[in-house]
């Protein structure tokens, strides 16, 4: 088909294909097989259409692109606008990139209503892309709300141990943060009549909302703490270990994939794209929390029982790197949070994946039921071996490019922040290589985990695009910095004047 | 004693003019249209029932009342091609008057819906349930339209009464005639201190017409015993609304209700008392409102959410939420009157859709007795009968206020309303308010979906009439949850029309321009 007459429609497409597939769902008759094959296709189908963007994206500074932007309420002027830029192209790609693996992950450990259970997931696919494409302040707000109830409903019907506890305590923390969020977005709208984030972003820089100066730092802590929560960033990040460890491992993969990232997105596209004079005065405090959260993160780590809770906490630290990053408000702490979010999607989807894998047979998460795997399952041992090295950062994997690009940024701010967080980057090799020593090494301990079935085709297809996601985006990252760098030159481009400003000053 | 005297020496007055004045023309039947309608077809209802018997008389009376609401929903077209007055000034055809006689007729028609399983169930007769409610809800009807306050108090006492008696139709339950009881003498309590309210703003201004009294309100010399009599009329209008601080009869009456009953006077009743409170607030002008809404909405809130968090009856919980969501109406009348009365108007109609929806499950549910109220009666109902669960979590992210249902633009708008009129203390309130709120109705569906299905709770399928009062509900919920614009701004213009000189905010209108 002819690009352009394709250009208008693909994110609609993307964004929309999951869900129609979900309602389709509905229609099988209750036969598990064909609703697995079906929500594969269906996922698979999202992800070669998403490929569509990034493939498609001129690559230059400022404007988005595929945009659409049709009236859908008019009173208030709420439009279905949507359009992507360097930096959400990767998101979308990187929901549409799990999915079809949390699709396969599920195959037989959703053995109870599994109806529903693609249903819910193709219905959060939709929303998590939905997202990341909304220009709109209403329809962005939307899909973050929409985000919330699948993913509740996942984690409290197909979760183990405290689930209940952990799908409302998810809930009520992210709803919560929103509500201010909501009433910011409102705020916005009553003194600029519109919800498009474009016109509003505008408005803003030329000066003419009234009364901005006294409110921008309630909008900005309004939509700061929604994403806080998200992301989540210490003291707000309590929801998440109970949300990780009871979650499906589908759950858990999109949790930590995709979910956290709507919160550094959400920072990095609303709160700093929207109110950089804020952003700029309040970096301080919270590049502090961020470092609180990279050290606190991987200390916890070190000390989990729980292999899940290992992971969970991990990724709190991670996390804190993409925080860290976006507020250094340099370009490569930019570039480097960006990437970090990518590569932390792809790797801890990775080890959550792998986790699931191994509570599928022997139903723990427990390091200490565990010790030399590596004989019974050396495959799966290379599988997690790879990914855990990702995800600590080796170089030539993708998890070193984003770390030492946001290192370099936190250095050029404030070269303390770097050293700090440099720590972080020893921790995690600390955790995770002890985690996988006390797993895999040795003899084998227990004698159950000796007759413990290593991975069949379908756990190898789950994995295997992780293992060449991870070492691609780590040999070629320029593929991927390429189309972010304009974006974050983009996003910059105020803190640059603010600067000079500054400096003229 | 002032008063009475000032009262008698109007009366020859206005006997005068009813005697002299010709018959009222034609068109004055057309502006009443639907109240006649509604009463007629009332009246064939208790007339054909003794004809029956009692097997049959639920379908067949159940029929004649649905005919009659949506005979009373066309004549509402019909009504709405003769805007003006009629009979002497007591009654006025405008597009706000036409929204609520829309909004209160439909909702009989759904709850009438839902009966019709309900009544069989219960063993209830239908001749005089039935009768009650399309008289009822001519009453409410003539709430919204009445612009003279002595016609606006029968109207009110003709549409609370109805409901008296309704609220004890589970007889063989005690439960149940305590709260009609409870009701009963509550409400004629509280009925009574809008009579004096409407006494006292006589004293004050002369006049019980709407118009007249804003206009010597809006002279700028405002007495101050309207002042008082503002306050007492709100005393009666907030019991009906069901606002802290007059809302103590509210779980009680809820939870001993029948359930259709209960859906139909969280909405109906109350979206006329509404209706009532924005004439007397915004048209007539009440001078010294503002206070008195803001602690009252404040309170309504936070009590209604506060102590529904407990709450393990599912009547119960759901009366406790309606508190909250008369809070959150009020703050809608707590700003700018434009923006403020269209807010409250959408509210009224998006509250109606979800929570007579949620009642009609209720309802159906509940069995013979009401045996099955509890929350935990309420497990695992996603896996015995799914559709049904999925309709009650819809009205209840609806009652959250998650985007695509009806109940977050009603949210959305009161809270722009508050934030473009300053009111940030209020709009702080309201956002902290519906975060808790969001925790007990997740209970319900936490409930429905994560828990397991206790064997003895009985689901039997639902049946036609309310599976199509539910799909109504639904479908309206959605509509306003995705397409809000067309109601929205029938409403907005509406409500320009009602407040069209109150749009400046005077000293003696007691608003100020931001909050203190």
């Amino acid at each position: 088909m002819n690009v352009e007459t394709l250009s208008p429609f693909i994110l609609s497409l993307v964004t929309f294909i999951p869900a129609g597939g979900g309602l389709l769902i509905l229609l099988i008759p209750r036969r598990d097989r064909d609703i697995k094959l079906f929500a594969l296709v269906i996922s698979l189908l999202a992800f070669v259409a998403s490929l569509h963007l990034p493939v498609h994206l001129h690559r230059e500074i400022g404007a988005f692109k595929f945009e659409i932007d049709k009236v859908w309420i008019t009173t208030p002027n709420i439009h279905y606008h949507m359009g992507i830029d360097g930096i959400s192209v990767w998101l979308v790609v990187l929901t549409t990139f799990l999915t079809p693996l949390c699709v396969l992950i599920s195959w037989t450990s959703i053995h109870e209503r599994v109806k529903e259970f693609f249903i819910l997931l193709l219905i959060l696919e939709t929303a998590l892309i939905g997202v990341f494409t909304s220009l709109d302040l209403f329809l962005f707000y939307f899909f973050w709300e929409a985000t919330l109830i699948p993913m509740a409903l996942l984690i409290g019907m197909y979760g183990h141990g405290r689930k209940v506890y952990a799908a409302v305590k998810f809930f009520l923390f992210t709803m919560i943060g929103s509500m201010f969020m909501l009433a910011a977005i409102i705020w916005l709208y009553a003194k600029t009549g519109s919800f498009d984030f474009v016109v509003i972003q505008n408005a803003i820089r030329s000066g003419i909302v009234p009364g901005f100066e006294t409110a921008s730092l309630w909008l900005f802590l309004g939509f700061f703490i929604a994403f806080a929560v998200k992301v989540p960033i210490f003291p707000l990040h309590t929801w998440l270990p109970d949300a990780h460890v009871e979650a499906p491992t589908a759950g858990s993969v999109l949790l930590a994939g995709v979910l956290l990232k709507m919160g550094t997105y959400g920072l990095l596209r609303f709160d700093v794209g929207l109110f950089p004079a804020q952003a700029h005065r309040n970096a301080p405090w919270v590049m502090v929390l961020a470092l609180i959260g990279i050290i606190y993160g991987a200390l916890v780590s070190l000390v989990q029982p729980n292999m899940k809770k290992l992971i969970a906490y991990s990724s709190i630290s991670h996390l804190g790197f993409v925080v860290l990053g976006i507020f250094s408000f340099t370009t490569a702490g930019l570039n480097g949070a960006v990437f970090v979010m990518l590569a932390h999607g792809v790797a801890t989807g990775g080890l959550f994946m792998l986790a699931g894998l191994l509570y599928e047979r022997r139903h723990t998460y427990e390091i200490a039921d565990f010790g030399g795997l590596a004989t019974p399952m050396p495959k799966y041992a290379t599988f997690f071996l790879v990914t855990v090295l990702a995800s600590v950062g080796l170089p030539l994997l993708n998890g070193f490019i984003g770390e030492f690009l946001v290192l370099s940024g936190a250095f050029q701010a404030r070269p303390i922040y770097g050293i700090l967080a440099a720590t972080g980057v020893i921790w995690s090799a600390c955790y995770l290589l002890w985690m996988y020593q006390r797993v895999f090494f040795g003899k084998v301990k227990h004698e159950v985990n000796s007759t413990l079935t290593d991975l069949n085709l379908r756990e190898k297809a789950a994995l295997a695009p992780i293992a060449i996601a991870a070492l691609v985006m780590g040999v070629a990252p320029l593929v991927w910095l390429s189309a972010i760098d304009p974006a974050v030159q983009a996003a910059l481009a105020p803190f640059t004047q603010l600067a000079s400003r500054m400096v003229g000053q | 004693m002032i008063m009475i005297t000032a009262f008698a020496h109007s009366l020859p007055g206005l006997l005068a003019q009813l005697q002299a004045s010709v018959p009222p023309p034609g068109a004055d039947y057309m502006r009443i249209l639907p109240e006649l309608v509604l009463s007629i077809f009332g009246m064939l209802v208790m007339v054909v029932d003794p004809l029956l018997d009692e097997e049959s008389s639920h379908q067949a009376l159940g029929t004649i009342a649905l005919i009659g609401t949506l005979a009373a929903l066309a004549s509402t077209f019909w009504m709405a091609q003769y805007p003006g007055t009629a009979f002497w000034n007591m009654v006025r055809v405008e597009g706000f008057s036409v929204y609520f006689h829309f909004l209160v007729i439909a909702i009989a028609a759904v709850v009438i819906l839902s009966s019709y399983e309900y009544l069989a169930v219960q063993r209830i007769r239908a001749g005089e349930y039935y009768g009650l409610i399309l008289f009822g809800t001519v009453g409410m009807c003539l709430m919204s339209s009445a612009i003279e306050l002595v016609l606006i108090f029968i109207a009110l006492e003709i549409s609370s009464i109805s409901t008296y008696v309704l609220a004890g139709f589970r007889r063989r339950d005690a439960s149940s005639s305590e709260s009609s009881l409870k009701y009963f003498l509550l409400g004629s309590f509280a009925t009574a201190f809008f009579l004096y309210g409407v006494a006292l703003m006589f004293g004050a201004t002369g006049s019980t017409n709407i118009d007249a009294i804003s206009q010597v309100l809006r002279s700028g010399n405002v007495p101050v015993l309207a002042y008082v009599a503002t306050a007492l009329m709100f005393v009666g209008l907030g019991f009906k609304v069901a606002s802290a601080p007059f809302h103590v009869w509210t779980p009680d009456v809820y939870e001993g209700a029948p359930a259709p009953v209960v859906g139909l006077m969280s909405t109906g009743p109350k979206a006329a008392a509404f209706a009532v409170l924005l004439r007397v607030m915004f048209e007539a002008n009440a001078p010294g409102r503002f206070w008195l809404i803001w602690v009252s909405a404040a309170l309504s809130m936070t009590l209604g959410n506060l102590c529904a968090l407990v709450q393990d009856n599912v009547k119960r919980l759901l009366a406790y939420s309606s508190i909250a969501h008369a809070g959150y109406l009020l703050v809608a009348f707590a700003a700018q009157p434009a923006l403020g009365a269209s807010a409250a108007m959408f509210y009224t109609a998006a509250y109606a859709a979800m929570n007579v929806g949620a009642f009609a499950v209720v309802s159906h549910f509940a069995n013979a007795g009401e045996k099955y109220v509890t929350l935990e009666d309420y497990a695992g109902l996603g896996r015995r009968s799914p559709v049904l669960a999925a309709t009650f979590t819809f009205f209840l992210m609806s009652l959250i206020g998650i985007p695509i249902t009806g109940g977050f633009f009603a949210k959305f708008y009161v809270l722009s309303a508050a934030l473009k009129s300053n009111l940030v203390g209020l709009a702080i309130i309201l956002v902290l308010n519906s975060a808790v709120g969001a925790y007990y109705y997740l209970r319900i569906i936490v409930m429905m979906y994560m828990r397991e299905p206790r064997g003895e709770v009985p689901v039997t399928p639902v049946p036609a009439a309310a599976g199509l009062a539910i799909a109504v509900c639904v479908l309206l919920t959605l509509y306003l949850g995705v397409l809000p614009g067309r109601v929205l701004d029938y409403a907005s213009q509406s409500a320009r029309q009602l407040v069209s000189d109150t749009v400046a905010p005077t000293a003696a209108s007691g608003f100020p321009a931001t909050e203190p």
